[in-house]
């Protein structure tokens, strides 16, 4: 089947999709957009986690059929969602894009091979700045759920943050430097940083 | 054309210094938050067909016929290969031991055992191809025990072994033992006022590393083949790849994909010779991704254990003997298990003195699925029941259990059971004490003005109690692990640096074959080159099998030896660099001559402090390039008789304590804080350091309160691969893990560091056990605690 929908606010075309593939496996493997992770391939880990018409999902546990004519957003575009929310241009849902800002969309920062200059939201360089990307398979998750939340939360508890995340399994830095890079978002976020 | 998402060098500047002891950001942080750094499942490449595995749906049984006919006339199927197929007379790989089938032939071993391979054109075909495949097995009766496995009439799991264990083992079943013997057991004993004896069981733990075993396999025209994969040691996976493909191994080129986490589960070849056998086979670059039902049958696990101890100590609470006996099942093939037993065996003691000993470590052969290499390695398991086995004595003794630790404490100069001295700081009674000094987390922290917080208390959200039932526990534990590869294995790094003028300004190149795994060693390389060579730009070569071995992304060994390696070639390459300057401009000022020199900022200065010109000047369109081996001291073998012998080189020590509070009525358990006090000699970054340590503790949560895979005694089949039924700790099961690290230099190491990434997985399960009695006055002596371990219905 064919699947038509927008992707970071560039319109996709899937072609020979077999019905039984997730949006997980058409991002990954058909648009060429990797980012999204396959951790478990079964709704536990968060790692696939994107943004569908606005509403934080597993991707892998979405039907590919079932995104005909809607919007996702994934980590590749989650700099330009968080700008574009920032520039007020769509503060929740998805952003509209027009067709030339379409045309000219790009994932890639200016330099394709160390990502060097590339445009970060606040929620990706405070990732960075706090140590909480270790092995960062899951890192795309855990950005789309905590930027979500602070769309929605922009000064949350430690509680609030703990139960936003509860989705998103990390193996590797018991936690500690993803609290201290939400916090830091959010302190970022309020300071207009 | 290439596979997308090969690696390409990644290059960082720096603005500030950027050396050693600065928590430099990640070089590939960038590209991680961006969703742009290519994982292992990521590769991509044109006309690529998937791979998909055939495994065992039991654990043990005879292969009475298989017939891939049907399989094989599915549209979009290229090749289906079984143990027939294999092209050369080497059909079995292995860490040390060769014992494990590429694919079974005549016989499977254990649940998941890969039987067949498939290649086509989408996974799901694939998929549903494998599932045509018609496989008879006749069942056999399953060792899943250390009573089934040395039964008089026990089938053998591996028959004719002729490893170089198997004449020194008591039962073929038995992969290897290790005593250890020193002093008079049975004098101590007489002097003990009181002598306490425990029986644990250490549960089996999985790595759950995220990134799923996966790689890309790319036939090359010179007939070899190019992979892609994300691994522990490329040249270990190179050493066991090339002999089965029957190709030398200058035609097996690997080079490391972005790796999802390892934690000892990525040391064993997983999907690396499938993928290469397809690949050739049908001409066609293939690709093997596992998703999370088969990866928890796709790699070893850590040892389960049984461990039997009995202690002494005199009434003024000195530790007078011990015997202990630690049965590892080392389930179907071998693995690391040798390795895990000589370290379970020499770290059984823990870190405290006790001068008379009788200790006794196998591992089995069984049906169970084979065990290996996790974060601790051996020395988790033991650490578990020797910081019981103190908690019982100080309580025997009417002791505070750390002071009761601290008077037994080890010091630098205290012997190892294997008679070895310690010869670097051993701070474990300071470490007790600043793990004791922290603050306490207040009580009844879910208390508020609007009632309980439920998400604040065990059960959570589930909304179980309101405080009702629930009592607070502290506990305390200590661990030593040792670094480095051990018993007289020769541990050595490659590295090789080059210098060179770019853009005006020098630069540095690191290239190494360690596996990036996410420890941050890519960091820390970077770190090390700007602090030898002064230089402010570092490039990253990506890692792969066109340099020397680095060795094994594990034993906690990589910044020190592979790190030692990068500081011994940037040390070489600034001599060489030097050497050029004195030759160019020695005859314009005698300090070039006479001084001792420096790379600093991108000049040459000397050591007090003149410059003398700048790098860039030097070099000159020069470029100085030097690859160098570099080794830590020798050890030795562990006498197979008496376990004597200097068998490790470094020492790595944490303590934690942890806080918890039970729901008494439900058994539910929330781990309220785990502090940890750590000695890591010299922190290289300490950003990662703590990352590290906090990291390592959490995995040692997961396994005190949750994380077990279940194997069914009956039919020694997993029954829980999934993280829908495997738990690891979420954000809302992991505590706050505040974090005091210590840094006394050991002399032997570079720049004074100490392996730093496994010490904090050993004391943390302990720590949470011994809270969880002190809550609730129960024994415990099995991890991980189950709810009905603590209502009384288990």
């Amino acid at each position: 089947m064919r699947v038509n929908f927008t992707v970071n606010g560039r319109p996709q075309e899937a072609d020979d999709v077999w019905e039984g593939e997730s949006l997980l496996y058409v991002l990954r493997e058909r648009l060429g957009l990797p980012g999204s992770k396959n951790a478990c391939e079964q709704g536990e880990c968060g790692s696939c986690t994107v943004r569908l018409d606005g509403v934080p999902v597993c991707s892998c546990l979405v039907a590919a059929g079932q995104v005909e004519g809607r919007e996702v957003v994934t980590v590749e575009g989650l700099a330009d969602y968080a700008r574009q929310r920032a520039e007020g241009g769509c503060a929740t849902g998805a952003p509209g894009t027009s067709l030339d800002a379409a045309k000219d969309w790009r994932a890639k920062g200016t330099d394709s091979r160390t990502g060097e200059g590339a445009e970060l939201s606040t929620v990706q360089q405070a990732f960075i700045d706090a140590g909480a990307v270790q092995c960062g398979f899951c890192t795309p998750g855990l950005l789309v759920a905590a930027d979500e939340m602070l769309e929605h939360h922009p000064d949350p508890s430690d509680a609030d943050i703990r139960e936003a995340l509860s989705g998103n399994l990390c193996r590797c830095t018991g936690y500690e430097k993803i609290m201290d890079a939400v916090r830091l978002a959010a302190a970022r976020q309020s300071e207009g940083v | 054309m290439p596979a997308t998402g090969a690696p390409t060098k990644i290059t960082q500047g720096s603005p500030a210094k950027g050396g050693i002891g600065e928590s430099t950001l990640r070089p590939d942080g960038t590209l991680k938050v961006t969703g742009e750094f290519a994982y292992s499942s990521d590769m991509w490449h044109e006309d690529m067909l998937w791979g998909q595995i055939l495994r065992s749906t039991v654990a043990h049984a005879e292969i009475v016929s298989i017939d891939t006919s049907e399989a094989l006339a599915t549209a979009g199927v290229y090749a289906i290969l079984t143990y027939d197929d294999l092209p050369t007379e080497v059909k079995n790989y292995g860490l040390e031991i060769q014992d494990t089938p590429v694919l079974a032939h005549g016989k499977v071993r254990h649940h998941g055992e890969p039987v067949a391979i498939v290649a086509a054109d989408h996974p799901e075909t694939a998929r549903r191809a494998a599932a045509k495949i018609k496989v008879d097995y006749r069942e056999l009766p399953v060792i899943t025990d250390e009573a089934s496995a040395t039964a008089p009439d026990a089938i053998l799991v591996h028959e004719g072994r002729d490893d170089h264990h198997s004449g020194h083992v008591p039962h073929p079943n038995i992969v290897h033992r290790q005593p250890i013997v020193r002093g008079d057991v049975a004098a101590a004993r007489e002097r003990a006022d009181v002598i306490v004896t425990g029986e644990y069981t250490f549960g089996m733990q999985d790595q759950a590393f995220l990134g799923p075993e996966s790689g890309l396999a790319v036939p090359e025209e010179d007939g070899g083949v190019h992979l892609y994969v994300a691994t522990q040691w490329l040249h270990s996976d190179l050493r066991q790849i090339a002999p089965v493909l029957g190709l030398p191994e200058d035609k097996v080129r690997m080079t490391l994909s972005g790796v999802g986490g390892a934690f000892g589960g990525r040391e064993d070849l997983s999907m690396q010779i499938h993928a290469c056998l397809l690949a050739l086979r049908t001409g066609k670059p293939v690709k093997i991704v596992y998703n999370r039902f088969e990866s928890f049958f796709g790699h070893v696990h850590r040892h389960p254990a049984k461990l039997y101890y009995e202690h002494g100590a005199t009434r003024d609470g000195k530790l007078t003997h011990l015997k202990c006996r630690i049965v590892l099942d080392g389930g179907a093939y071998a693995s690391a298990s040798p390795a895990v037993v000589g370290n379970a065996s020499s770290l059984s003691v823990g870190p405290y003195v006790v001068d008379d000993v009788d200790i006794e470590a196998v591992a089995l052969y069984t049906n169970n699925p084979p065990c290996g290499a996790m974060r601790g390695f051996g020395a988790v398991q033991a650490c578990f029941a020797y910081e019981a086995q103190m908690d019982k004595l100080a309580k025997k003794l009417g002791m505070d259990p750390v002071k009761f630790r601290q008077l037994n404490a080890m010091e630098q100069g205290t012997l190892m059971p294997t008679g070895q001295p310690v010869d670097s700081p051993a701070p474990v009674a300071e470490l007790l004490r600043r793990v004791t000094a922290m603050p306490l987390p207040p009580e009844r922290q879910w208390e508020s003005s609007e009632g309980a917080d439920v998400r604040q208390l065990p059960g959570g959200l589930s909304n179980t109690t309101h405080g009702e039932g629930v009592v607070r526990g502290v506990g305390y534990a200590v661990g030593i692990k040792n670094v480095g590869f051990s018993e007289g294995f020769d541990d050595y790094s490659t590295a090789k640096v080059r210098v060179e003028v770019a853009g005006g300004e020098a630069v540095a190149t690191v290239h190494t074959a360690m596996a990036e795994v996410g420890q941050g060693g890519v960091t820390v390389h970077a770190q090390i080159a700007r602090t030898e060579l002064g230089v402010a730009q570092v490039t990253i070569h990506p890692a792969d099998t066109q340099v020397g071995s680095a060795g094994s992304t594990s034993a906690s060994r990589q910044t020190y030896v592979t790190g030692g390696a990068v500081k011994n070639a940037c040390e070489l390459v600034r001599e060489k660099v030097l050497e050029i300057g004195r030759r160019k401009f020695g005859s314009y000022h005698p300090a070039w001559a006479t001084a001792e020199l420096l790379l600093e900022g991108g000049k040459v200065v000397t050591d007090g402090g003149e410059v003398l010109g700048d790098l860039a000047d030097v070099l000159e369109g020069e470029s100085v390039e030097i690859e160098a081996e570099w080794r830590h001291r020798p050890t030795e073998a562990f006498d197979l008789r008496t376990g004597q012998g200097n068998g490790h080189v470094q020492y790595s020590f944490a303590a934690h304590r942890a806080v918890v509070e039970v729901d008494t009525e439900l058994g539910l358990v929330k781990v309220i804080e785990l502090a940890c006090a750590q000695d890591v000699g010299k922190a290289l970054n300490p950003l990662s350091v703590v990352g590290q340590i906090q990291g390592g503790t959490t995995q040692g949560l997961g396994v005190a309160v949750m994380e077990e895979i279940i194997v069914d005694p009956k039919t020694a089949k997993v029954r829980n691969p999934s993280f829908t039924d495997y738990l690891i700790p979420t954000i809302l099961d992991t505590p706050t893990i505040p974090v005091d690290v210590l840094e006394l230099a050991d002399d032997h190491a570079p720049y004074g560091l100490r392996g730093i990434g496994e010490a904090p997985t050993l004391s943390s399960t302990p720590a949470v056990l011994a809270a969880i009695r002190d809550a609730t006055g129960l024994e415990l002596n099995r991890t991980p605690v189950r709810p009905e371990h603590l209502t009384g219905t288990a």
